[in-house]
């Protein structure tokens, strides 16, 4: 176990490490470094008039810290919390933000090379947060930019009513 | 009123020792020609600073002496005086003196020799010809040793002139006191290929001596042939400051926490680890009749818990009157010295405040004071021609709105003129001679550094550093300062500090399944309606009749949009808030209980939400989110707003 996500391999290519979660039939994959921690589902306090997908805020040890579903954020059919359900804790540009993923499935090593650019999807797919596509073994794994997932302008500005 | 300062005295002391640190750090920042007009401006507030407050505590000789230091600051922060390194030396020199005075004051002793001479080379040093007197400086350049680095690689052909590079280092001890001294090896070629009769060697070191760098070169004069000396002043830095520079000591972050505070919370932390010992004791045997201990066991430990949670808080917390109580005799004071007739009031002195903000605010609140005396009330006899009582009223008021603390600061003097200041701000260049400003952004223009209005400047104030300064502390806290204005009527500047740190009274409600606070301090009442005082408005929402008075109903269920089975408002309860005096009935499912919650920010992971101050954990462990009334309210108009249109 090396301690650096980022590993140099005999060839030169670059291998990043991805935690990789399931959103009903999908993989995904965010950047290992931006991981704080997983933690197990626990209650959720909403917050009103925010955006659907912006579940609410959670206690993490003392900071309140806010939560985000990524099933409501893909616009994807909401599914009950079981105890799988899980949510990941990232760190993106000093805010720690959780993220309500149906489950965590492993640690994968991507090189650089197993990268595929996203295929466009027609001017209606947002893509703008899709860092790329990997391909290991059978499976097919979407890469998510974080950053411009959860940086955007809801999360950090308020759109005031008034 | 009785009143004691001596319990201020070791604040004084303290924030005057870190103003002379900040002084010291900044001239020698000046004196290195590193300094702009930043630091020119932040000597000279530290410089009025300590001579407000030494006045307030009747240490006159301080007061004169900062005084005189002030002036000359004054100079060239005005342009008039050349900040020259010379002048940034003297004033370095100030301070040690100015430390002296303090030390003298602190302990009782008698002032420091040498203060009135200090002082009068203050005022010589206005003038724009002055050079610091030869003597003087000659001494302080003798006195103190420079740091040298010196290189010294000689010609490897030096032995066989006869020379010895030995003689050199030891001519180089004598010139004053070698530090550092490494060989250069770099040279040496392996042992078989080595001539004996080279010199491969060169030496670094470091030296202080009291000679100049020519005097230092000379030593080198009979070996200077092929070989490579460099001698150079370590910094640019004069001698005067060297030896004596003090690591500036900014302990803004720490507080000062009495022993006995301290030894209280180790005293309760020692009976919660003991209650908690008995009933891991009692649970190692426990039978069904030790339940009842159990029980016991557990509503101590919670007592305890209880209580230092509360001490802990109160090691941060501490209420706005510790800043307000020494502002009455700086008032009478002030009175005395302007011969004005002046009253001041105070209210809220109770409002809790983290301890570091409540320090901070002690400056800024001295100088609009101050301001409030000088420039704003009025002398008794334009009072009586204005139909205005003789004696002018100065309040200072403190109180929680929103999730904020507000400190105002008022006087009923003459107001601000406007005009004057607009005349001012086009003199400065801060404003274009037609620039439309409203009176807001005139009155802002208060802020600006360097900006007064005053046309005498008296020791009191009037030199406008009060200003800058109070917005900057303010703002270094996260608040904001404004300031408003009637003609004729006065002046108050109105201070508004966050409550990110502070604890809050809260009830504790509930909606639907969720549980949410409320500041305990906008509550007025909580009431189980009758259908008979419901009613609705044509379709325009709803109200309550409360005692002949028709309240706007606002059915938080709706408002923050959660789910709950009491939407007949016969069955939940109304809870009563006044915000900005404007009363507001809130329908919840029920109340829960009145708490003491710590305020957790929203903002520092997401963002601000509307009507929303923070968050907070409560027992169970969930965030729970504390309701702000003015936003509440705020968003019940909007709300409203959507079905007018």
């Amino acid at each position: 176990m090396t301690t650096a996500a980022t590993l140099g391999t005999e060839t030169g290519t670059q291998v990043n490490q991805y935690l990789t979660f399931t959103l009903g039939s999908e993989e995904y994959g965010i950047e290992i470094l931006k991981v704080q921690e997983i933690k197990g589902y626990t209650g959720i306090t909403p917050i009103p008039n925010t955006p659907p997908y912006i579940r609410g805020v959670m206690n993490l040890r003392g900071t309140v810290i806010p939560v985000v579903d990524l099933r409501v954020k893909f616009s994807m059919e909401e599914q009950a919390y079981d105890k799988f359900t899980v949510i990941i804790v990232v760190t993106v540009r000093d805010k720690v933000i959780g993220v309500v993923v149906d489950a965590v499935s492993d640690v994968l090593d991507v090189a650089a090379s197993q990268i595929r650019e996203t295929p466009d999807l027609g001017a209606r797919a947002d893509v703008r947060f899709i860092g790329g596509m990997a391909t290991v073994g059978e499976k097919l794994v979407v890469l998510l930019d974080i950053e411009k997932l959860l940086s955007a302008e809801e999360m950090s500005s308020l759109t005031s009513a008034a | 009123m009785e009143f004691d300062i001596s319990r201020f005295r070791d604040t004084f002391f303290q924030e005057a020792e870190e103003h002379a640190a900040t002084m010291e750090a900044e001239l020698l920042r000046l004196e290195q020609g590193g300094g702009d007009a930043e630091s020119l401006n932040a000597i000279f507030r530290c410089a009025h600073s300590i001579k407000g407050a030494s006045g307030t505590f009747g240490f006159d000789d301080i007061a004169k002496f900062t005084h005189a230091l002030e002036t000359l600051l004054e100079g060239m922060r005005a342009g008039r005086i050349e900040p020259t390194a010379a002048r940034a030396a003297l004033l370095l020199r100030s301070v040690d003196v100015l430390r002296e005075l303090l030390a003298a004051a602190r302990t009782g002793g008698p002032p420091p020799a040498g203060v009135e001479e200090s002082a009068a080379q203050l005022v010589v040093a206005q003038r724009a010809d002055w050079a610091p007197n030869a003597p003087a400086v000659a001494r302080v350049d003798d006195s103190a040793a420079r740091p040298y680095r010196i290189r010294f690689v000689p010609a490897p052909e030096i032995f066989l002139q006869g020379m010895d590079p030995v003689l050199v280092l030891r001519e180089l001890e004598r010139a004053g006191e070698v530090q550092e001294l490494r060989v250069d090896l770099s040279r040496l070629p392996p042992l078989a290929q080595l001539d004996p009769e080279i010199c491969y060697l060169g030496w670094d070191l470091r030296l202080r001596s009291e000679k100049s760098a020519e005097d230092l070169r000379d030593v080198f004069a009979f070996v200077e042939d092929g070989a490579r000396v460099e001698v150079e002043p370590e910094t640019a830095r004069p001698a005067l400051s060297a030896p004596s520079v003090r690591a500036p000591v900014r302990d803004s972050t720490s507080i000062r926490v009495t022993t006995e505070k301290v030894d209280k919370l180790v005293d309760l932390v020692g009976e919660l680890v003991i209650a908690q010992s008995m009933a891991a004791e009692i649970l190692n045997n426990f039978t069904a009749s030790s339940l009842l201990r159990l029980q016991e066991a557990f509503s101590e430990m919670e007592r305890y818990t209880r209580e230092l949670q509360e001490r802990v808080m109160g090691v941060r917390m501490l209420p706005i009157g510790s800043v307000f109580s020494r502002f009455p005799r700086l008032v009478h004071d002030l009175a005395e010295a302007t011969g004005k007739r002046i009253v001041l009031e105070m209210s809220g002195e109770e409002t809790e405040l983290d301890k570091a903000v409540v320090e901070s605010l002690g400056d800024p609140l001295t100088h609009l004071i101050r301001n409030a005396v000088d420039h704003g009330l009025e002398p008794p006899e334009e009072r009586r021609a204005a139909g205005k009582p003789e004696q002018g009223a100065i309040r200072l008021h403190a109180f929680h709105q929103g999730g904020n603390v507000i400190v105002e600061a008022s006087d009923d003097g003459r107001g601000l003129d406007a005009a004057k200041i607009r005349r001012k701000a086009v003199e400065r260049g801060l404003l274009a001679e037609d620039q439309p400003a409203s009176e807001e952004q005139i009155h802002a223009m208060l802020f600006e550094p360097g900006f007064s209005t005053a046309e005498q400047v008296s020791s009191i104030s009037g030199r406008g550093v009060g200003m800058d300064v109070v917005k900057r502390t303010v703002e270094g806290m996260n608040g904001a300062v404004s300031i408003s204005s009637a003609p004729g009527r006065g002046t108050s500047v109105r201070i508004k500090l966050p409550l990110t740190l502070a604890i809050l009274d809260g009830l504790l409600l509930r909606v639907g399944e969720q549980t949410y606070i409320l500041p305990l301090v906008a509550i007025l009442e909580s009431v189980r309606p009758t259908a008979a005082q419901l009613n609705s408005m044509a379709g325009q929402g709803e109200v309550v009749i409360m005692r002949g008075e028709p309240l706007p109903l606002v059915r938080l269920h709706r408002l923050l949009n959660v789910p709950t089975e009491v939407t007949d408002a016969t069955r939940g309860l109304l809870v009563l808030v006044e915000n900005h005096g404007r009363r507001l009935a809130l329908l919840v499912d029920e109340l829960l209980g009145q708490q003491q919650v710590v305020i957790k920010s929203l903002e520092s992971n997401f963002r601000k939400v509307e009507g929303v101050v923070g968050a907070t954990i409560l027992g169970d462990g969930r965030a729970a989110l504390i309701l702000d009334v003015a936003g509440l309210a705020q968003m019940a108009r909007n709300a409203r707003g959507v079905i007018d249109r």
